[in-house]
């Protein structure tokens, strides 16, 4: 996982939460950083804008933490990738 | 003054039928009424299926003209007041209409023309909304229509407080009659909200199925919106008997919470607290109720809250409780979701039968109650309640008992 996107995932996060970046590491957890359901269904709103992916409920049942997010977000936007190739070929 | 409220009316309109008895029949068949969503484009949502009223024009119900004012919720609210007024045989005299209430729940009113017209001006360019816009959106135009179409005078609004609205409406309809306020209330709630701009709002929830609702079972993956109206005509007792009304069901309770806690996790100390509260309006111990129209959703939180708060206030009696979820069948119809269940609690009591609580395939331990699973189930019941718990932590609870 590059620290690019883990620093994009991180600091959407603290946009959507308004908190500072700084707060949040990879190895937070959704419950010490105060993240509720309605919070994280914010964070997704925007984590699905800032990387123009669509992020399937599925996905994010059983995400509790900012790790298991960067990796859902880094293999959504793998997919759009490889889609995007696939396409122009 | 404290009156007896009886209902002597009832009328509905909503996935399952086009009037009380085939609502009755869905309910005592365990049909739901949950398909694909035909009023709306789904292609770009996550859910496809809803609880519509399949196939629904405003004929034979309003001519042209008059359906040109009324948005589709304000139509199912008059539909519905229609079956229900007309049910109860009410002969009106200029003095009834002078004192008779209509007090209606809905959460989103008109949003869906509101939705069209706005999509009119953002995306197509179009300098100018239609000037029906505000009168069809309003949440009270069912109530204003109501009193239009019965010449009704007397005191009349709308509740909005979300899923709680219709419950909130009948709640203080059955007061207003209680205390002599009014000697005759139309009330309940309607709602219409398949529209695509209001379903992408649900959609970001991340509250609705992407199958079915399935209330209480282990595999529930939230729910499912629906539509609709039903209304029910309030008298007090002893007017109804002396015009020797067809009576229904009594109303005897009605308590309100705030969880003032979360704009949109529910709570179970304000869920149980709403319902201790009906309980002490009706004069009632805990042991007394032998059925729960549960709220029922069928999100993970709901379901568990409820279940939590149902054991909270019944203690041991929770494990005879007979508790099912209707909204299996007939949807989530938001701000109409409590006439709908007040309706489906009054015919349990009524007619004897417990309906149930559709789409259940595995029990959740955590959900430990009889949900009436499938199949509705002869029953004899006295005293039903019907639980209400809006987002925003607003919590309504009536107290229904078999007339007899």
């Amino acid at each position: 996982m590059s620290d690019e996107l883990i620093h994009r995932v991180i600091k959407t996060m603290a946009a959507s939460k308004r908190i500072s970046a700084e707060s949040i590491s990879i190895d937070s957890e959704f419950q010490q950083l105060g993240i509720d359901s309605m919070d994280a269904v914010e964070i997704l709103f925007a984590l699905e804008n800032e990387f123009e992916i669509n992020i399937p409920d599925d996905e994010v049942r059983s995400v509790r933490n900012v790790r298991q997010m960067c990796e859902g977000v880094e293999k959504l936007v793998a997919a759009k990738e490889a889609a995007k190739a696939a396409q122009q070929g | 003054m404290s009156r007896r409220v009886v209902i002597t009316g009832t009328g509905v309109i909503c996935a399952l039928g086009r009037d009380v008895a085939e609502f009755r029949q869905a309910l005592q068949d365990g049909r739901s009424g949950i398909g694909p969503i035909e009023s709306a484009d789904t292609s770009q949502l996550r859910f496809c299926n809803g609880a519509e009223v399949k196939g629904y024009t405003h004929r034979p119900y309003f001519d042209d003209r008059r359906a040109d004012f009324l948005d589709r919720f304000a139509q199912f609210a008059v539909i519905a007041a229609r079956e229900a007024v007309a049910a109860a045989g009410i002969e009106w005299t200029p003095e009834m209409r002078e004192n008779a209430a209509i007090i209606t729940g809905s959460c989103v009113g008109g949003q869906s023309t509101e939705d069209t017209g706005f999509h009119d001006v953002y995306k197509n360019g179009l300098n100018r909304v239609h000037p029906l816009t505000i009168p069809k959106t309003m949440a009270n135009a069912g109530a204003s229509h109501i009193s239009m179409e019965f010449g009704i005078t007397g005191p009349s609004f709308t509740v909005s407080t979300a899923c709680s609205s219709a419950a909130h409406a009948i709640g203080q309809a059955s007061w207003m009659v209680r205390s002599g306020i009014t000697d005759l209330a139309i009330t309940g709630g309607s709602e219409a909200p398949f529209s695509f701009g209001i379903l992408k709002a649900w959609e970001a929830m991340r509250v609705v199925s992407p199958d079915t609702c399935r209330p209480f079972s282990k595999d529930r993956r939230g729910m499912v919106l629906g539509e609709g109206a039903a209304m029910l005509v309030l008298e007090p007792l002893d007017a109804a008997l002396a015009r020797g009304a067809n009576i229904l069901a009594e109303i005897t309770g009605f308590g309100m919470s705030a969880d003032a806690c979360h704009i949109t996790q529910p709570s179970a100390d304000g869920a149980a607290r709403a319902m201790r509260a009906a309980l002490r309006d009706a004069s009632l111990a805990p042991e007394a109720i032998g059925y729960v129209n549960a709220h029922g959703t069928g999100t993970v939180a709901n379901d568990l809250t409820e279940t939590a708060a149902i054991k909270s206030v019944f203690g041991a009696h929770a494990a005879k409780l007979a508790v099912s979820s209707t909204k299996s069948m007939h949807g989530h119809a938001l701000g109409a979701a409590a006439a709908l269940e007040s309706l489906a609690t009054v015919l349990a009591l009524h007619d004897g039968f417990l309906p149930p609580t559709a789409n259940f395939t595995t029990p959740d331990p955590e959900c430990d109650l009889d949900v009436v699973p499938n199949q509705s189930r002869p029953a004899d019941v006295e005293w039903a309640m019907t639980n209400s718990f809006a987002f925003g932590g607003l919590n309504a609870v009536l107290v229904l008992r078999r007339f007899s």
